[in-house]
């Protein structure tokens, strides 16, 4: 009797039912003469979450910050190959890193608001970009994107105030409503809970599942359980390179990798 | 498979697997000495069996615990999750299997004197055979083989085609003489019983391949138990 | 039971800390005690130039001796000579009214002068004019000098003079306003610290309005838009070493380039500002990169992420914050700018000018020149003097740290 197996397809299934949205081939980053990241190449599905996984100094967020070109900033930091958005390389020298950003908004690690008003902080990128007509048209952007954030009905008494007197889940999700004000596309994530506890993680969570309705997300973070929880495709690095990518619901039951296996069940050496 | 960075974590998990082994150690010997207490009439025998039955319970439901508990401080991933899903799952075929055991243990009463010695026989066959999977299945997890749980999985239909003569000569041994029809009946609830010990078996066995490879076995066991298909009347045209 | 009492290993740990933190208390408080000493024997000295005597003469404004068409030709010094001559009949001897005439100031003719310049009706009137008493008759008065000449000669006719004045309650200790409403003089009783007062303010205004703008677009640029190369390296290191630099080079440097090369006026607060501007500019810089350094990268990354401009990030955000940061950076360089010395003389600040200045080209002095000045001077008066002026600076600098502290706490953000 011969036994066909079930096999986990090639192509993850989230990737051939969305459009790709940034395609990834051949990259290669170097900080000076060291190589940060090893001939990766990976197409992010649009309308999704992607979660970026592994150990510290694996590369993921170095990945994640050439995706909207922050690398730019580190002088000693040179990026070859091509990442696409879009199909478009943002490499390309036509390519404006201003408008960039604002298509590609970002959320770091350590929530980071402007020491400004919490209005302020979110109608920062829009006016900076000349996105409201008027002021009117500013106040609606402003209390849309906290909506959004699912912040406004904790702060909508108190936009006048400092965003910093926020608490750090608070804080973080105004550095969310502050992304999405832009009008991004893609929204990349640099671990944006690991300084939050567990009930600020679940909110930023819930939020990130209501977004990728209209945004492609990536998000790096280092906890498995989250990238399982909140990624519908899971990469996995590892030394500057990819190692295995796919379904999140593959990755985490039945990773094709001994490396990946290894490092989500904790037997990492 | 290398070792966990957290050293309690492989010690939890070395523990839910040999918990589950002596759990198949228990439900072994349970249906050997059913099988045995039926054949040599042996009401003692039985009733030990009758009473034992309650320690495997206990014991499934202390590993279900542990695995729960393994599940809430360590949450597995992979091959871990899996493992501990499976072992859930596997104690729980264990436990029916048990179960089935004392069932045949308390016909040893019903078929008292009843039969005689020749219609036992088959059913020996049986238990010999089911016996031999079961502990073939149980080694196949000891060592993760899922080569060997696919072979147990396959030779199920020897005991199906085995159950299904057994059946038949049942029937048989009934019409010729309906004075037997209460002890035969009984034997033949026995023989089922073994058959499903046979494909709790199989379960495990599939089960073994899921922990292995990570995806379910999609196929379709091959089956040989024809005897709910079986027209009374064909029994006749022999 | 666990034994926590002291082994001989902990106790000698203990001990090294007790005494270290002995040495170190013993330092603070010894600071301390040279502070309150410098700052007590300093109150002690320029307690007597706080007050003065003064005299009321009354006189009669000789019109043969002022014409009212020519009043600034009138001879004013005759007239109050005539008046203390009046207020001791029984003298009558020249030597002898010489030396009571001596014992009054200057100024109390030129007050007269003042007042009928203003009022040119007084001529010809018997009027009260008020005047302090010379410096070393006030000395004398105050017991700085055993005797009112300052040379110690036996001056007990002029004592007596003073003693009838008293008497007749013509002297009065007045606070001497004169301190900080006059210009310098050569008569301490005159002098005042006015002139060298607007001298550092007109200095330091040049200084802060050269260096503060030069000094955070170098700062800027540095910390922000250049990139590493050897030459950023170079200009570093460069003004790592300018910070290092004797500040009297700077004089030398101001001299040649200002005054000799462009031909600016010499001792002006507008050369001195510039020499002192290029002295605080490495502080000031190296102060400004220290707070924009102190930002936190997370908020430049912030404004990047949402699409600023790298330009837009640094103008908007991290300037802003680092805003406190360079004020106080630059206040603290402004008072040591304040309490230099040898680069002024190197200009020619330390002539003695009388004038208070008006505009930032007048000749001037300042502050600490003043106190060097004055210090050089023999007359006990100006020694009293000398303490005020150094009182005057060191509260001037003291405001000037108050001013920086205070904006720290104001505007200083955390995060």
């Amino acid at each position: 009797m011969s036994f066909k197996t079930v096999f986990t397809p090639a192509i993850p299934a989230i990737i051939a039912a969305n459009a790709p949205k940034i395609v990834a081939q051949d990259v290669n980053v170097y900080y000076g003469e060291k190589s940060a990241i090893k001939e990766l190449s990976i197409t992010i599905p649009d309308k999704a979450v992607s979660a970026f996984i592994g150990p510290s100094g694996c590369g993921k967020s170095t990945f994640l910050r050439s995706i909207n070109r922050m690398n730019d900033t580190i002088p000693s930091c040179r990026v070859t190959g091509k990442i696409a958005f879009d199909g478009m390389d943002i490499y390309d020298r036509a390519v404006d890193v201003v408008e960039l950003r604002a298509r590609i908004g970002m959320v770091f690690q350590k929530p980071n608001p402007f020491p400004k008003s919490i209005f302020e902080n979110v109608a920062y990128g829009v006016r900076i970009h000349g996105l409201a007509k008027d002021k009117v048209d500013l106040e609606r952007i402003v209390t849309e994107s906290l909506q959004r954030a699912s912040l406004w009905d904790e702060v909508k008494d108190r936009l006048a105030h400092a965003g910093t007197g926020l608490s750090g889940g608070q804080q973080q999700r105004l550095c969310i409503a502050r992304a999405i004000a832009v009008n991004p596309e893609v929204i990349l994530m640099d671990e944006p809970c690991s300084a939050l506890d567990p009930i600020a993680t679940a909110r930023i969570e819930e939020l990130i599942s209501d977004l990728k309705q209209n945004f492609c997300i990536v998000i790096v973070t280092h906890s498995m359980q989250q990238a399982a929880r909140v990624s519908d495709l899971t990469a996995f690095f590892h030394l500057g390179t990819l190692v295995e990518v796919g379904d999140t619901d593959a990755v985490f039951t039945n990773p094709q990798e001994k490396r990946t296996q290894d490092y989500i069940t904790g037997r990492f050496g | 498979m290398s070792d966990h960075i957290v050293k309690a974590y492989d010690s939890d998990l070395a523990q839910l697997k040999s918990m589950l082994s002596e759990m198949g150690g228990m439900a072994e010997e349970q249906l050997a000495k059913a099988i045995d207490a039926l054949i040599r009439r042996d009401l003692k025998l039985a009733d030990s069996v009758i009473a034992a039955d309650q320690l495997l319970d206990a014991k499934e439901i202390e590993v279900e615990e542990r695995a729960v508990l393994t599940i809430a401080k360590r949450q597995p991933m992979a091959q871990d999750l899996r493992n501990v899903m499976v072992t859930i799952r596997i104690a729980a075929d264990i436990e029916r299997i048990g179960d089935l055991a004392k069932n045949i243990a308390k016909r040893s009463h019903a078929i008292y004197d009843g039969i005689p010695q020749r219609l036992t026989k088959g059913l020996e066959r049986m238990g010999q055979l089911s016996q031999a999977q079961l502990k073939l299945v149980l080694d196949a997890f000891a060592s993760s083989d899922a080569d060997k749980a696919m072979d147990v999985w396959r030779h199920d239909e020897d005991i199906d085609a085995l159950y299904n003569s057994i059946f038949r000569e049942l029937l048989t041994y009934m019409m010729e003489d309906p004075r037997m029809i209460g002890a035969c009946t009984h034997l033949l609830f026995a023989t089922k019983n073994i058959e499903r010990i046979g494909d709790h078996a199989t379960n495990i066995a599939e089960n073994i391949y899921y922990l292995v490879h990570g995806y379910m076995l999609k196929e379709q066991r091959p089956k040989n138990d024809k005897t709910s298909v079986t027209p009374f009347s064909s029994l006749n045209n022999d | 039971m666990p034994n926590f009492t002291s082994s001989p290993r902990t106790l000698k740990r203990n001990r090294s800390e007790r005494i270290f933190r002995a040495i170190c208390q013993s330092a603070i408080a010894l600071t301390a005690l040279f502070l309150v000493f410098l700052i007590s024997n300093l109150a002690i000295n320029a307690i007597p130039s706080l007050t003065q005597y003064v005299v009321r003469l009354s006189l009669v404004v000789d019109p043969a001796k002022v014409d009212a068409t020519q009043i600034a030709a009138g001879d004013f010094q005759a007239i109050v000579r005539t008046a203390i001559a009046a207020e001791f009949p029984d003298v009558t001897a020249k030597p002898e009214k010489k030396k009571l005439v001596k014992l009054f100031s200057t100024s109390i003719a030129e007050n007269l002068q003042r007042q009928v310049t203003a009022d040119p009706s007084l001529i010809g009137k018997t009027i009260t004019v008020e005047g302090p008493l010379a410096a070393d008759a006030d000395s004398f008065l105050k017991g700085q000098q055993m005797s009112v000449s300052a040379l110690g000669e036996n001056s007990d006719f002029e004592a007596r003079a003073l003693a009838k004045l008293k008497e007749a309650g013509k002297l009065t200790r007045e606070f001497s306003w004169s301190l900080l409403t006059n210009g310098d003089s050569r008569s301490p009783e005159k002098a005042g610290l006015r002139g060298a007062f607007m001298g550092s303010l007109f200095t330091i205004a040049i200084t802060l309005l050269v260096a503060l703008p030069l000094g955070v677009a170098a700062a800027l640029y540095l910390e922000e838009f250049a990139r590493q190369s050897r030459l950023r390296d170079l200009i570093e290191v460069n003004i790592n070493n300018l910070a290092a630099v004797p500040s009297i080079i700077f004089g030398l440097l101001g001299l040649a380039v200002f005054v000799n090369k462009f031909g600016l006026p010499r001792s002006s607060p507008l050369v001195g500002g510039l020499v002192l501007a290029l002295l605080v500019l490495p502080t000031i810089i190296i102060a400004s990169r220290a707070a924009l350094r102190s930002v936190p990268p997370s908020i430049r990354e912030a404004a990047l992420g949402v699409g600023a401009s790298h330009q837009q990030s640094v103008f908007h955000h991290v300037l802003p914050l680092a805003v406190p940061g360079i004020l106080t950076g630059t206040i603290l360089g402004v008072a040591r700018a304040l309490g230099e010395t040898a680069p002024l003389l190197m200009i020619g600040m330390v002539a003695f000018i009388a004038d208070v200045p008006t505009r930032i080209t007048d000749a001037a002095t300042a502050l600490p020149v003043q106190v060097y000045l004055w210090s050089a001077l023999p007359e006990a008066a100006f020694r009293s003097r000398t303490s005020v002026a150094i009182l005057a600076l060191l509260i001037v600098l003291f405001v000037f740290n108050a001013l920086a502290i205070w904006l720290r706490n104001r505007f200083e953000r955390r995060w």
